[in-house]
């Protein structure tokens, strides 16, 4: 059973702050597509189209047939421990620091779906050098396989227990490869709306040592927001993110403090191109969704940055609520669709800077939320409430794409199929 | 398959050897060129005589063998670069003894050379395969440590190795190291030493690495009438082996492709086991020696453990293994370490040896393992060798 974690003490500001060290980053192109998959949460191995047979390392060609029609499929993960080390010494700083670190090698069981053609099986199973749980037993043991993301964003396996076990997210390995908010700070940058009620809820739930909400218009009345503020972990800051000087002075009051940053900030309007002249609302979903998101990258990002590695309570991650109309327009949310495209596109010049510290900005791309201006959108909807496990989820299991709700996932693989057939499906009203 | 045709009528001589030292500011091309100078100094042949070059080096990039001849002032009619790690020296030697016999070429250097700069290590591994880069490196295994690592856990786990058996190769090495005038570890090392090391990967503790370091190590082939004009002392070779990949589907190895081979290799040589006088083994961790034994025939699988308990393994003793204190004593010089089994091997079967001779030593067996790519040892060979007179 994994020590639970303690409450960290709080930190002695005079002593220096740990620089982010990071695991070695390079990869082979094919290579990351173990990435791609880890990025959704899915553990995924080339697979042979014709022969069947896994593969791992990643591969241009199959070890067995030499077919290069090698498939990124879903594997279950399931397996042995066969071999296992405690590393005590290491070449590259982030596991010098991070010593002792527990590795093995998984022996994969056989016999899955092959996804070759009928008849054949599958000629052995790769072995697998993975990340240990420190929950899982000595060798031979059963164990799960999952790809996780690391510190520098990219895919490393890791091998868990078979059945969950007490506190086995306090391992500080499995600690390492996620972005739990146990113990950690929390900035929800608007609690007047119903998903920044619930992140905020979710938060508290999951053991976060104390959030601060974002409050843009105190005059403002919003159910539910006095309970809010009533929780003990809750304490409210003022902050416009449509305010240069409000963003700049909210991010001097808590920056240097913020663990994990939620941006729940959202104008959300539903028109066509032509259902509202002018180009005032299409500003305005533009202020707060584009704009707002940049003024926090600039005021809160290199700060969080700096803090990629300070203490087991070290700044983890940047959350950005999108929406899965980022990806292709929904023509009757034109602006709306349009304003969450520029933030899409803006999240990734931010993961790009902030993963050379260990910072991960996790991304959900919601379908329709059970929000006002969805009211003439048919069901299925996301209410706040699960957009806000999704948010936990991803943070506790190691995402950094989520795409919560079945309109979400629909639209996801129609979009990595083919984005002009979505496009024109869309433009039919499908 | 077909049968192979004997080395007839191909020696081995003039092994040389660059004293190691644990870092080095000079380049490798300076490590090969002493080496090739001593090679010349040694055989009493000018450099254009070497119409075969096969070099092998891990820090000469971005230099290949074509670099070597080019710096060196060499021009070979016949020219190889073997990037194989551990099995290099046997490798160099039966394809060069190939090229002589078809007559690509008469007199063949085979050079192994490295130097060794602060962090050219760590480098190294950073980059020394795509399997590496991708799955093993980025999660921190710090290069062969953790990979043999597993395979030494395995490997106690399964056939009830003890600490104490890689101690007694790792202490029999270092006496046997005492007496050779290169090797860079120069005082005893005692079983309790050995047994209150510092743990560098679980079950892996420090006496287990071998300590990375520049060097090189070389040697000619030739035909032996050219040896006995020069009035060089040779070896002969009676028999080798080479095996790449073998056993993939092993999910830890616990074999070398030598378990593929050693049949033919004794074969070919027309020896059996019980004829070898010493062996040579690749030991850049001590559990690899313990493999070699069981795949070269000297027990069964399982059966090693058992077999370094019942045997001293010195040089006076009834198994002499890694006389000159092999890696793990003497150091790894890159690629070198690939080749101080057959250097050694040749000096012992010549009466040249630097340090303590193997009485009456006629036949001695080399073992090769190279290139820890991703999770396993890739490459296996192995070779007899056999005094020339």
């Amino acid at each position: 059973m994994a020590t639970p974690l303690k409450k960290p003490k709080r930190k002695n500001p005079v002593l220096r702050t740990r620089a982010p060290m990071l695991p070695p980053a390079p990869r082979s192109r094919i290579s990351l597509g173990l990435t791609s998959g880890a990025a959704r949460g899915v553990f995924e191995l080339q697979v042979c189209r014709d022969c069947g047979a896994v593969q791992y390392p990643p591969r241009e060609a199959c070890r067995v047939c030499l077919s290069d029609r090698l498939d990124w499929t879903p594997r279950s993960g399931a397996g042995e421990l066969v071999a296992h080390t405690t590393l005590r010494h290491a070449m590259e700083n982030y596991f010098r620091e991070r010593l002792p670190w527990r590795l093995g090698i998984v022996k994969l069981d056989s016999g899955q779906a092959s996804g070759g053609p009928p008849g054949q099986s599958e000629s052995g199973t790769p072995s697998l050098i993975v990340h240990v749980h420190g929950d899982c037993a000595e060798p031979p043991c059963r164990v799960r396989v999952r790809a996780m993301l690391d510190r520098a964003g990219q895919a490393v396996l890791l091998a868990l227990p078979e059945k969950d076990t007490p506190h086995m997210s306090d391992d500080p390995q499995m600690r390492e490869l996620t972005c739990n908010p146990k113990f950690r700070k929390v900035f929800v940058t608007d609690g007047k709306n119903p998903v920044g009620q619930a992140v905020v809820r979710a938060m508290v739930a999951a053991g976060s040592d104390l959030v601060w909400v974002g409050e843009a218009a105190p005059w403002k009345k919003i159910p539910g927001f006095e309970e809010i503020k009533a929780l003990p972990e809750v304490t409210v800051v003022d902050l416009d993110v449509t305010n240069p000087d409000s963003v700049k002075r909210c991010a001097g009051q808590i920056g240097p403090k913020v663990d994990i940053l939620v941006n729940t900030a959202e104008q959300h309007r539903a028109y066509t191109v032509g259902g509202r002249y002018g180009t005032e609302n299409a500003r305005a979903e533009m202020e707060i969704n584009y704009f707002g998101l940049l003024r926090l990258a600039q005021e809160f990002g290199p700060v969080m940055m700096s803090r990629g590695a300070d203490t087991e309570t070290n700044a983890v991650a940047w959350v950005n609520i999108l929406s899965i109309f980022a990806l292709a327009n929904k023509p009757d949310q034109s602006t709306f669709s349009a304003s969450k495209a520029a933030a899409h596109s803006l999240a990734q010049a931010m993961r790009a800077g902030m993963h050379k510290t260990g910072v991960r900005v996790i991304n959900l791309y919601p379908g329709p939320l059970d929000v006002e201006w969805n009211q003439e959108l048919r069901p299925p909807k996301v209410t706040p409430a699960a957009l806000a496990r999704a948010i936990v989820a991803a943070l506790q299991g190691g995402a950094e794409d989520v795409y919560p709700g079945d309109i979400a996932k629909d639209w996801y693989e129609r979009w990595r199929r083919d984005p002009k057939v979505l496009e024109r499906e869309l433009a039919q009203g499908e | 398959m077909t049968r192979r045709a004997p080395y007839d009528g191909i020696v081995v001589t003039t092994p040389v050897s660059i004293p190691y030292v644990r870092f080095s500011t000079r380049g490798a091309h300076w490590w090969i060129g002493r080496a090739l100078a001593a090679l010349v100094r040694d055989s009493g042949l000018s450099k254009d005589r070497f119409d075969g070059v096969c070099a092998t080096s891990m820090s000469l990039a971005p230099d290949t063998a074509v670099g070597i001849v080019q710096h060196h002032g060499l021009t070979p009619r016949w020219l190889d670069y073997i990037p194989m790690g551990g099995v290099t020296g046997v490798v160099a030697m039966r394809r060069a003894a190939r090229a002589i016999q078809a007559g690509d070429a008469d007199i063949v250097a085979c050079i192994a050379g490295d130097t060794n700069h602060i962090d050219s290590f760590r480098q190294g591994l950073e980059n020394f395969s795509q399997f590496g880069k991708d799955a093993v490196y980025p999660v921190g295994t710090g290069g062969p440590n953790a990979s043999f690592a597993f395979l030494t856990d395995y490997y106690m786990r399964t056939y009830g190795a003890r600490r104490e058996d890689f101690g007694k190769m790792c202490v029999a090495q270092r006496d046997n190291a005492l007496a050779y005038p290169h090797a860079l570890f120069k005082t005893p090392l005692t079983l309790e030493q050995y047994m209150s090391a510092r743990p560098i990967a679980e079950p892996v503790h420090l006496f287990d690495c071998v300590m990375p370091c520049a060097g090189a190590e070389a040697y000619l082939v030739m035909r032996e009438e050219e040896a006995r004009d020069l009035g060089l002392s040779f070896g002969r070779i009676l028999g080798t082996i080479e095996r790449h990949n073998a056993f993939p589907d092993d999910p830890v190895q616990y074999r070398g492709g030598w378990a593929m081979d050693s049949g033919e290799l004794y074969g070919m040589a027309g020896v059996t086991p019980d004829d070898i006088d010493f062996f040579e083994t690749y030991d850049d961790y001590p559990v690899i020696n313990m493999l070699q034994f069981e795949d070269l025939g000297f027990c069964a699988k399982g059966e090693a453990p058992d077999f370094v308990r019942s045997h001293s393994l010195t040089v006076d003793g009834s198994f002499p293994i890694n006389t000159s204190g092999g890696q793990l004593s003497v150091g790894q010089a890159g690629g070198a370490g690939g080749f101080l089994g057959t250097v050694e091997a040749i000096r012992q079967v010549t009466g040249q040896a630097l340090g303590k001779p193997v009485p009456d030593a006629k036949i001695g067996l080399v073992g090769g393992f190279g290139m820890i790519s991703y999770d396993r040892g890739v490459c296996s060979a192995a070779a007899i060798l056999a005094a020339g007179d």
